[in-house]
């Protein structure tokens, strides 16, 4: 309460301010300048964020306002089609893979990439190793999807590799594996990226400490979980978010190779959003990009409330 | 002795040890697998090629097999797409424009405004800012309806303008080239001031050559973005002769355009691969700076 009525105090004190300034325009030159700077400042982003607005903003809030309109009348509709999109099969299967998904691959990505980063860190080849774990990051979808069709068809060169040992293979595309072959897919893609941030966050960590710990006799694994681990929290969360994001982006591969409709164990929310506006459902498509841009967002600043907590 | 001196050894490469890099070693290779697997089968002949994939394509009995190395090496599939291809060319022109026209206005607009950002205080900052962070952690399949609008409203869909417009106004390279930025010394910006220089004097003669490995940094993500940029073009272009290389989905039912396939593959990877060997060093930084830690 106390604090709102600092904030209101303050304002009505800028206010007046500006008000003074008007008045007497010779005696604050000073501070006119300052304004004149300051929308300076304001001038280098202009160009960008007139772009920004015209291209995300203005039509984000369309979409905020046809997410309560019906299709084809247009008229208001309230919570209409927020209820349609959750009673819609397809999005709530749609809504189950990508949590799956982001469930099983984030903490296998993250866990791996780090036990990598950090073999990685302290060694001679650990660049060149880097460097290769990188290349998936260059490598086209559409270059990847033609060795992945190859790679995973029932007659497949995985399967003969799994027949020459002796076990027998299967339909990789068209079962329910299509769903690990997406897992593997994304972390193949994304390992040195987060090899990367990792090792970023590694890097930050003083060699002072542990040589302290290793005078007073830490073994490397005391090391490793009283040093690293516990000074890695906050790369944690930026690694989580950019994982995160990523892993919309494994949709590329997926139709690639599996096409508009996949086995429903990868059909995924970007499968649905194209299918949507193939057919004009606009309706939908605008409840259900408000409806994960809020679930997004919260998502964000959950994570970061999180983390800050964690570290205060 | 000689137990005493094994031991030693066996101390030095320790079994765990060992097994980390041998799992290490074979990530690494798995990683770059796909590399080799293009590159031999972009060099294979038809005979070759229906030898170890005639399972697949065209479904005799039995499994595809593929070696390391092809057998008999031939240009034949590049010879062919280059000669006998035009219309790979005209995607392969199209890609090339979507990347550098995106790539020239992030240029132009981006660094301007992450140098606003980083440099300077105007009312409001904050705000803006937040909304840059947001607007860059959204994902395509949110914004798709809106650039979609948006694009309807100014005749741009079915347009390369369609897609390189929004990639222009993309908020992730501003954040890239601020964190850059920002690590540029106000002394320094102070006495060049005092030296009488004028904003877009700072702005070209300190923001842009200290800045600059931020902005290759920014370009080469980039790069490897918009160099495979699938959503957008599958969405908005319905002109097959707009398509980027990108969404370029050679059929390989047949053996002879599965040796175009792989020869189409590997010429779309070749840019991608120049501008990785020749960035990684920004490509890392870049990824360290996308760090969204505030």
């Amino acid at each position: 309460m106390e604090r709102r009525a600092k904030g209101f105090r303050k304002f009505y004190h800028r206010k007046r301010e500006v008000r003074t300034a008007r008045g007497r325009v010779g005696q604050t030159q000073k501070k006119n300048g300052k304004r004149r700077k300051q929308l300076r400042g304001f001038l280098w982003i202009l160009p960008s964020f007139l772009g920004v607005m015209v291209f995300y903003l203005l039509p984000y809030g369309d979409v905020l306002r046809r997410s309560f309109l019906g299709a084809v009348d247009g008229r208001f509709v309230g919570l209409e089609n927020y209820k349609s999109i959750f009673s819609n099969t397809a999005f709530q299967l749609a809504v189950k893979n990508t949590l799956c998904f982001t469930v099983v691959c984030i903490p296998a990505l993250i866990l791996l990439a780090l036990v990598c980063a950090v073999i990685l860190f302290r060694s001679k080849y650990g660049g060149v190793i880097k460097s290769a774990f990188l290349m998936p990051m260059a490598l086209p979808a559409v270059s990847v999807a033609l060795m992945w069709r190859l790679l995973f068809h029932a007659q497949g060169i995985l399967n003969q590799w799994l027949a020459q040992l002796g076990i027998a293979g299967s339909d990789w595309m068209n079962g329910g594996q299509a769903f690990w072959v997406l897992v593997f897919s994304y972390i193949w893609k994304n390992l040195g990226y987060d090899i990367v941030l990792w090792m970023a966050g590694l890097a930050g960590i003083s060699e002072n400490i542990y040589e302290a710990a290793r005078v007073d006799g830490a073994g490397e694994w005391q090391c490793f979980f009283k040093i690293t681990l516990p000074n890695l929290k906050s790369s944690l969360y930026t690694i989580t978010v950019l994982s995160f994001l990523n892993s919309f982006k494994v949709f590329r591969e997926a139709y690639l190779v599996a096409g508009d409709y996949p086995h429903e164990s990868i059909y995924m929310m970007q499968h649905l959003f194209n299918n949507w506006f193939r057919g004009f459902s606009f309706d939908k498509m605008a409840a259900a990009a408000v409806v994960e841009s809020a679930v997004l967002l919260l998502l964000i600043l959950l994570l970061q409330k999180a983390w800050d907590n964690k570290e205060g | 002795m000689r137990i005493n001196a094994t031991r030693k050894a066996k101390r030095k490469f320790h079994p765990g040890r060992i097994a980390c890099w041998l799992l290490l070693g074979a990530f690494a290779v798995i990683a770059l697998y796909p590399v080799f697997f293009l590159l031999a089968g972009s060099l294979m002949g038809d005979d070759e090629l229906k030898l170890y994939l005639g399972p697949v394509i065209s479904g005799t009995g039995g499994h595809a097999d593929f070696p390391l190395l092809p057998l008999f090496p031939t240009l034949r599939h590049y010879v062919e797409i280059f000669l006998d291809t035009p219309e790979f060319f005209v995607m392969f022109w199209n890609s090339v424009k979507i990347t550098f026209g995106v790539l020239l206005g992030q240029f132009l607009v981006g660094t301007m405004a992450a140098w606003g950002f980083a440099k300077y205080k105007f009312p409001g900052k904050k705000g803006f800012f937040l909304i840059y962070m947001i607007l860059m952690l959204m994902p395509f399949q949110v914004l798709m309806l809106s650039d979609y609008l948006v694009l309807d409203w100014m005749k741009l869909t079915d347009h390369l303008w369609g897609i390189i417009l929004p990639g222009v106004f993309s908020t992730f390279p501003v954040f890239i080239m601020y964190r850059f930025f920002t690590e540029i010394s106000d002394s320094l910006i102070e006495s060049a001031k005092l030296d009488g220089a004028r904003d877009w004097q700072l702005f070209c003669h300190i923001a842009l050559p200290m800045g600059s490995s931020g902005i290759i940094s920014a370009m080469v993500l980039g790069f490897l973005e918009y160099w495979s940029l699938i959503e957008q073009p599958l969405t908005f272009l319905k002109d097959k002769s707009l398509f980027p290389l990108s969404i370029f989905l050679p059929d390989i039912t047949a053996i002879s355009k599965s040796g175009i396939a792989f020869v189409a593959s590997v010429i779309t990877f070749f840019p991608a691969l120049l501008v990785f060997l020749g960035g990684q060093e920004y490509l890392e930084q870049g990824i360290m700076a996308g760090a969204v830690k505030e």
